[in-house]
Formats: C-alpha cells, structure tokens, sequence
C-alpha cells in the first residue's frame, strides 16, 4: 500500500460508493461504511469486500509497525537510543517507563509530531505495512492522517461546536459533502461511545462537555479522519477514576478496529488495556531505550529482564 | 544564643525590641509620603482623560444637532455641518481597515506560527518603532508616494497613510492573542493531518480572532482621530465627496483642525461639536473592547 500515492479527486464518485447504504449496525463491517463516506485517503478503505477504491491490496495487516533502530534527538540531545520494536496490527501496545525515559518522545516519532519542535531529528526506519514513513516520498501530513493521536490533556477546538469539533480533521483536509460530514460524524460518536450523550446538542461546544466526555470528543475527532493507528499519550491521566474507566473500555472495542499504541503512567491501566507492553528506560545518559517487548500478562508476571521485574513491582521509577 | 535558652522569662529584654524606636518613625513617616506621591500621580494620570472628557462635553453638546451630522458645509462656514467631514471618514478609515488589517494580521500569523525567533524578534521591532514614527512623517511619505506623482491630493493617500498608522498595532495586537492560544490546540489540528497554513487560519487565527478584532477595532479608533496624515494626504474638503477616492476627502480631524482656527464662533462651535462625536466613537469603541477583555481577565 502506498502512503504516497495521490487520492482520487474528491469529485470522483467511487469515493462514495454504495456500501454507505449498508446497515451501520453489522458488527465487523460497522466500520466500512464510514470509510467509504470519508473523502478520498491515501489509505484504502480496510474491507475491500465492501467496494471501494482498493486495488486488491492486502488489508488483513493494516497498521503494522515495524521499528528498526530509532534514534532521537532534541538538539544534542539522544532521547531515543536504538529503538527495535514490533507493533502488532489490531492490538493495543502499552508503553510504560518511567518519567524522561522517552515513552512520549517514541509516540510522537510514529506520526512525525516530534520533527515539529525545533531542533528534534530522528534517525532510522519506521515502516507502516512496509513503507518507511521517513522515506523522502512520504508526506509528513498525509502520514498522520493515518496515524491518528490523542493527547494527555482533552483539547478540543474550543470555537468549535461538537459537531464542528468531530468534523474539523476532514473540514480542513478536503472539501466533504454535507450527508458524509453528518455520517461520518455519527459514526465517529458511537464509535467513541459519547453519541448517545451528545446527539442531542452537537450544535454546542465542545468545551461544554465534561473532561472525559471532551476526550471521547478528542477520540471521536481523531477517527473521523479514517485512520489505521491510534496513538494516545497517557490519554486518561487527566480524568477522574470513571472517566477513566469508560476509556479503558472504548480502547477494549477500537482494538477490534485499530491498531493502538498507549503511552502510560498507570501500570494497572497497562496491565487493563493492552496485549502488549513495552517497557522503556533509560541509561546513564538520559538516552530512552527499550528493555523488553512481550505480552502484557508475561511482562507482569514473569518479565524475561530483571529490570522491567524491578519496575513493575514497584522497586524503583 | 544561649541566654535566650537559659532566660526563656527574659521578658523585657525581647519585648523592648518592639518598641517603636525613632528612626521605625521616620520609616513609617517616609512610607507615607512615598504612599502619598504615587498616589498623586496615579490622580494625576487620570485627570487628563476625565477633563478631555469634561471639556468636550461641556463645549461639543451644545453644537451636537442634527445639522451637524446630516448637513454639509456652508460657504463661510455660518450655518451647515460636518456631514461631508463625516462621510469622509467614514469612506478612509474603512479603507484604512481594509488596506491595513491583513497585513498586520498575516504579519502577526508570520511572527507567530512561521518564523524563526530572530526573524520575529526583528519584525517585532520594526513594528514597534514604526508605532513611534511620529504621524506627520506618515503623512509625508504617503504623500510623496500617492499625490505628488498624481499632481492631486486624494483620499486614497489619506487611507493609505491612516493604514500606515495601524498596520503595527493590529499587527502587535494580533500577536499577543496569537500568542494566547494554546499549543496543544495547534498539535491536536496538526496531528489531525491538516496542514501548517490551514492549522494557522482556521485553528490559531479563528481561536484569537476575538482579540484580534479588539485590536483593529482599536486601530481604527485611533485611526479615526488622526490629523497629521491627512493634511498632506486627503487634504480636507468643503464639499461632500462620497466615491471619488482620486480627489480630496474631509474627515472629521481635518473638520475640528480647520474650525478651531476660524475666527467665526459658529465655526469653533461646530468644531467642539465633531470633537465631542469623535470622542463618543472613541470611548465607545475602547469601552466596548477594552471592558471585554477586562471581563475576561478578572474571570
């Protein structure tokens, strides 16, 4: 699949093609009908079945991560030291560490958010289904269309309406028609699990909302715009216990849908949520790196690394 | 330190230390006179205001009629209004307005979310040392570009001058309500795969246009008051020119400039009445932002 390739014009009208007309309800093809009504991606649409503009590609991997060897830094300074790790496709990926370890710093580096402040660079591979998304013909704002991020404190557009809020992220990339706008925004909310609490006042802002609800708003905003990765940075450390809890629970059902990676303090929250957990720390440089990658059960249990025991038992960070 | 421990009773001793000695009093005096002198000069701050306010009043509302507002100039100056010096500014400010406002706003855009911080720091300072130009100078420079080579003095080197005046301080005040907007709402749109220049306008700029309004509407109203520009620029204009920006314009400046000066009380009269109108614009006009935003703050 092709990162780089330039999507159909937005007039094209297989770019709507008719499985929008499909039951929303079906369970496992719920999600193709709002692919189909989201304007053109460079992505295509997961389930081929369901029509679309895809080229017989292979989607059963979609948002597969491979990392070889990352570096980062800020200025002169390595953040990363020789990251190898391998993202599962359709599984939740915890990354917990202590604080400066880096953990954030990774994250961004998935969705080029860390080239944005001055001075970061990065050096080594990070392949989606197997194009390396530093390559020179990879657009660094295409790229995070399809890898979408949700952040540590709820933000969102606070001149924004909850409708506006959801619909921004394809509002300001392309020019939707009305009727896939009003789709996609609906299927954006239930799958963010907030429809049933907001549908009545979507014309409000979004900043009226409660702090979990503006996160599920934050989440919802972020799939609206189709994408195959979701990365979320410590996305419930700023809400209360219940708050938090609705999100473990969202993240529980967008696995089915997407591959997730979640930065986290809390290593219960990991143990909760994720398949798999990565553990990071760093060295006497200060330099992030990755101890050891395996199932989350196994990493709680019966760490391979003596260190990553030490951590997840609470003897230091 | 000892004998305070041994002597915890050594009452007197201590406690005579607290006893108001003389120079504690020529503390406490100084305090008070220094008290007292920034406290003068605090009044003394606001006086000028209040008795411009006063004055005006005082000599304007007699001459605030319907005449003045709606009737042009008569010849002599005995009867008649300042209707055409009111069209005229309300014919060069706007243009001013729109001359002006996006190249104070993109400059701020540029300052805020593009440059480099040396690039900022150097506009920043053209900025403010243009707002320190004295006005006449701006009146000059525009008529040397816009009338000398036309052989005509014209209304639109009045608005081109009076956009000279407010490009800086739309552009400073489109800055610091940039600056107000939150980072991570830039990184949630960025993040979202909009790109920079869209993350600018519809996410940075719509979320400090509140601001950003008050600051051109606070240009304009100052704008509005300036003289020196227009003399070599607009000129000034008996007639009611409404339209033809190629050739002389009033405004409300030049009005009260020119009135003040005829010997005719008539005419001095309807000066103070087109003060006292471009002062109620004016207090509207910052009463209106400025109060909103002191709202805000004390929220």
């Amino acid at each position: 699949m092709a990162v780089d390739t330039a999507p159909p014009a937005p007039s094209d009208p297989s770019a709507v093609p008719p499985a929008a007309s499909q039951s929303p309800e079906q369970g496992g093809t719920a999600l193709a009908p709002v692919r189909m009504a989201l304007p053109p991606r460079p992505v295509t649409p997961r389930s081929t079945a369901a029509g679309g503009t895809g080229a017989g590609r292979d989607t059963s991997s979609q948002g597969h991560l491979e990392i070889t060897r990352l570096n980062a830094w800020y200025g002169s300074f390595r953040a990363l030291k020789d990251i190898d790790l391998t993202i599962r496709p359709h599984a939740v990926t915890a990354l917990i560490g202590p604080s400066g370890c880096g953990k954030s710093t990774f994250l961004r580096t998935l969705n080029r958010m860390h080239e944005l402040i001055p001075g970061a660079t990065v050096k080594g591979s990070i392949e989606l289904d197997g194009i390396d998304i530093y390559g020179s013909d990879v657009d660094p704002v295409r790229l995070r269309r399809v890898i979408g991020m949700v952040f540590q404190r709820p933000n969102p557009f606070p001149t924004m309406s909850i409708y506006d809020n959801v619909a921004a992220g394809l509002r300001l990339t392309g020019r939707p028609s009305r009727p896939d706008l009003d789709l996609t925004v609906e299927r954006s909310l239930r799958r963010a699990a907030l429809w049933d609490e907001v549908k009545d006042k979507l014309r409000q802002n979004g900043t009226s909302l409660s702090g979990g609800q503006q996160q599920r708003l934050c989440i919802a905003r972020a799939l609206a715009i189709g994408p195959e990765v979701l990365l979320m940075d410590e996305p419930a450390s700023a809400l209360d216990p219940s708050a938090t809890l609705r999100i473990e629970e969202l993240i529980a059902e967008l696995k089915e849908s997407y591959t997730i990676v979640i930065v986290t303090h809390n290593m219960q929250q990991a143990a909760r949520v994720s398949d798999r957990t990565a553990f990071f720390t760093m060295d006497d440089d200060r330099a992030g790196y990755l101890v050891e990658v395996d199932d989350t059960s196994r990493i709680f249990t019966n760490p391979r690394e003596r260190l990553t025991e030490d951590y997840v038992s609470g003897r230091f960070g | 330190m000892s004998a305070v421990m041994e002597q915890p009773s050594a009452g007197p001793g201590v406690a005579s230390l607290l006893l108001r000695s003389s120079t504690d009093r020529r503390r406490t005096w100084f305090d008070r006179l220094y008290r007292s002198v920034a406290f003068l000069a605090a009044v003394l701050c606001v006086i000028p205001l209040l008795a411009i306010v006063g004055f005006v009043t005082v000599n304007g509302a007699g001459a605030l009629n319907l005449d003045l507002l709606t009737k042009p100039t008569r010849a002599l100056g005995i009867g008649g209004g300042a209707a055409a010096a009111i069209l005229g500014s309300l014919q060069m400010v706007p243009l001013a307005a729109v001359i002006g406002t996006p190249i104070g706003v993109f400059a701020a855009l540029y300052t805020v979310e593009f440059s480099g911080r040396r690039a900022a720091g150097v506009i920043r300072f053209a900025a403010d040392v243009l707002v320190g130009v004295p006005s006449i100078l701006v009146g000059i420079f525009a008529f040397t570009v816009f009338v000398l080579p036309f052989h005509q003095f014209n209304a639109v080197a009045g608005s081109v001058a009076l956009a000279i005046i407010i490009i800086p301080v739309v552009m400073r005040t489109t800055e610091e309500s940039l600056r107000l907007v939150p980072g991570n709402l830039r990184e949630a749109s960025l993040a979202l795969g909009v790109p920079v220049w869209r993350t600018a306008l519809s996410v940075v700029l719509r979320t400090g246009l509140s601001g950003v309004l008050g600051g051109v509407m606070l240009a304009l109203a100052r704008a509005a008051g300036e003289t020196a520009p227009l003399i070599f620029t607009a000129l000034g204009n008996q007639l009611v020119n409404v339209g033809n920006l190629g050739k002389p314009m009033d405004a409300l400046p030049l009005f009260i400039f020119v009135n003040a000066r005829q010997p005719y009380p008539a005419q001095n009269s309807q000066a103070w009445g087109a003060a006292l109108l471009l002062l109620l614009f004016v207090l509207v006009v910052n009463v209106l932002v400025r109060g909103r935003s002191l709202g805000r703050r004390a929220r």
